[in-house]
């Protein structure tokens, strides 16, 4: 069908009814272009009415009939978020947690990842094969062992037992990611400067450390919103109030009165959410394809 | 030299990954409840837990629900990523902007922050989603109460899965699109196929790789979820009715502080995933050689 086809490069171009053609092509243009906007309506509609919500007076979210977006804007809701029962430390605990496990697994993960990228070894593909997997299993299943063995060494409600819970789920994808990067670096570059002179050693800090810093900012800011944003391991791990992470927090937030504060809510949620949407926004494009590398060519 | 490279690494993903599965292994076979967990001392019970499981008419009732569940997670994702992506490619390029835009506000929505937004958007004394299909003539849903039903409540959980698991698959797939030749499409429509025709045998098959790695990707996480049904249903109304596996799992072993059975569940649990996972792992490792 296209070997017929690609010999007859010419398409047969319209002489007649040229006009109504586009005009056609217009029309349907504007259609799908409605349809578009009709799309990002619903879908965006949500992160809108959060954020909207945050900003509304009471008497405006309490009302029967919503008010799309308020001409009265109050910052009331933040401020009663902020002054919750152990905001401040929630926030201060997901901080130190993804502080040191995003610093931990950037430097265990390039070792690795410069193994992979410019090494040979026997077992090079089980270990593939390892990060790979890792990434696959359901954190659900994991909560039970995790905690009977973390408790055991006395590292349940501390900060570290879920510092390295985070690890073994940053590092693999970090491992990989971070491959993908150094493979994107010519070999030649590197040899050049070894022929310079420099060693093995320092071709890697001259030429590849500035070449793969891009790809390290990428991947660590990815670790940062998965740690984040991680929830089930915090709640199992940390049952102090205020040795909790702002995930945990926010999920405690409706508690067990019967008439929720929704602004209180919002405010808090648009809070937690920001840093992430941030950040997502800066590296979305470099890492999104990690997962599908080979499928995609990016 | 790459042995110590990758050493930290191994160290670390064997030390709390490695050691906790062995022992996932070792309280599986012992009774580990709340009085052992104290005493650091589980007592041997042999297969006891597994045949407590599969004599379980809620395990069995809870995994048919949670495959039909992520059928339904999985079949609505892929339908609805691969539309809007074909959506992207026909809209003028300010309205893809505002669209790519949207999708990835929606992307990098944390769980936890979407299911708080959910629970507003569907409270029953003045959620916006009634009001809004109530002014659509849907139907009187004024003061409805989405949390009535156990399958209202997995149809709230399914629309919260789905709407943050488009963004990834349509971003892919439009990714995908901007590598079917040009000349493959004009081609097929100068011989006079139909739009649908040119999508069915030109589009999806160079497509194939990409929706077989997405669709089992969302299989494999879909089937684990916890966060969204665990949030939005909430402990107070999570019941045996309603468990899908992440749920069931952490109510049975955890919560009622019966480890040595919740280890068995796991295993069970982890063992479906890893059956899931086989044919995702190898694609990947192929795609790998071939690059």
């Amino acid at each position: 069908m296209s070997a017929q086809t690609q010999i007859a490069p010419a398409p047969i171009a319209p002489t007649v009814g040229r006009p109504r053609r586009s005009r056609r092509r217009r029309l349907t243009r504007t259609a799908w272009n409605l349809v578009g906007i009709l799309v990002l309506v619903v879908l965006a509609f949500p992160v809108f009415w959060m954020i909207s919500t945050a900003f509304k007076p009471d008497d405006q979210i309490n009302s029967l009939t919503p008010t799309w977006f308020s001409l009265h804007p109050t910052l009331a809701h933040f401020g009663d978020a902020v002054h919750r029962p152990f905001f401040w430390d929630d926030v201060k605990n997901s901080l130190i947690i993804v502080g040191v496990t995003v610093a931990l697994s950037m430097a265990l993960a390039f070792l690795a990842a410069v193994a992979l990228a410019k090494f040979r070894f026997t077992g090079q593909k089980l270990f593939i094969v390892l990060m790979i997997g890792i990434q696959m299993l359901p954190q659900a299943g994991l909560i039970i062992p995790l905690f009977v063995v973390l408790r055991r060494y006395g590292q349940v409600n501390t900060l570290t037992g879920v510092i390295f819970t985070y690890m073994t789920f940053v590092l693999p994808f970090s491992v990989w990611t971070l491959r993908g990067f150094l493979l994107g670096i010519p070999r030649e570059l590197e040899e050049a400067a070894m022929v310079d002179g420099s060693s093995r050693l320092g071709a890697f800090v001259k030429i590849l450390l500035p070449l793969v810093a891009p790809g390290l900012v990428a991947t660590s800011i990815f670790a940062f919103i998965t740690s984040w944003n991680e929830y089930i391991f915090a709640r199992i791990l940390l049952n102090d109030g205020a040795k909790q992470t702002a995930t945990v927090w926010l999920s405690y937030f409706t508690g067990t009165s019967r008439h929720t504060d929704w602004g209180g809510l919002m405010a808090g949620s648009t809070l937690i959410a920001i840093p992430v949407i941030v950040f997502f926004l800066l590296v979305q494009r470099k890492i999104a394809f990690g997962l599908t590398a080979g499928a995609v060519k990016a | 030299m790459p042995y110590w490279l990758i050493l930290p690494v191994l160290a670390t993903v064997g030390a709390i990954l490695g050691y906790p599965l062995y022992w996932l292994f070792k309280l599986s076979f012992e009774r580990y409840g709340l009085f052992e967990l104290i005493q650091h001392k589980g007592v041997g019970v042999g297969w006891a837990n597994f045949g407590s499981v599969i004599h379980d008419p809620v395990f069995w009732h809870t995994l048919a629900r949670t495959v039909i569940f992520t059928a339904a997670n999985v079949g609505l994702t892929m339908v609805l990523g691969t539309l809007i992506a074909l959506l992207l490619v026909q809209v003028s390029s300010v309205i893809r902007v505002l669209l790519t835009t949207g999708l990835v506000l929606v992307w990098a929505m944390p769980p936890v922050v979407a299911v708080q937004v959910w629970l507003w958007m569907t409270n029953f004394e003045n959620g916006v989603v009634n009001y809004i299909l109530t002014k659509l003539h849907v139907g009187d849903y004024m003061q409805h109460d989405w949390y009535a039903s156990t399958f209202s409540m997995l149809a709230l959980v399914t629309a919260l899965i789905v709407w943050g698991a488009i963004p990834f698959v349509v971003v892919t797939v439009y990714a995908g699109l901007s590598q079917v030749p040009g000349e493959l499409v004009e081609a097929a429509e100068i011989d006079g196929a139909r739009p649908w025709r040119v999508f069915k045998d030109v589009t999806v098959p160079i497509l194939k790789p990409i929706f077989l790695i997405l669709t089992s990707l969302s299989i494999i996480w879909d089937f684990g979820v916890f966060t969204q049904p665990f949030l939005l249903i909430g402990q107070s109304r999570i019941d045996t009715s309603n468990y899908v596996m992440g749920t069931y799992l952490y109510e049975q072993g955890y919560f009622f502080h019966d480890f040595g059975r919740g280890a068995a569940i796991s295993i069970l649990m982890l063992l479906m995933v890893a059956l899931l996972s086989v044919f995702y792992v190898r694609k990947m490792v192929r795609f790998d050689e071939v690059r």
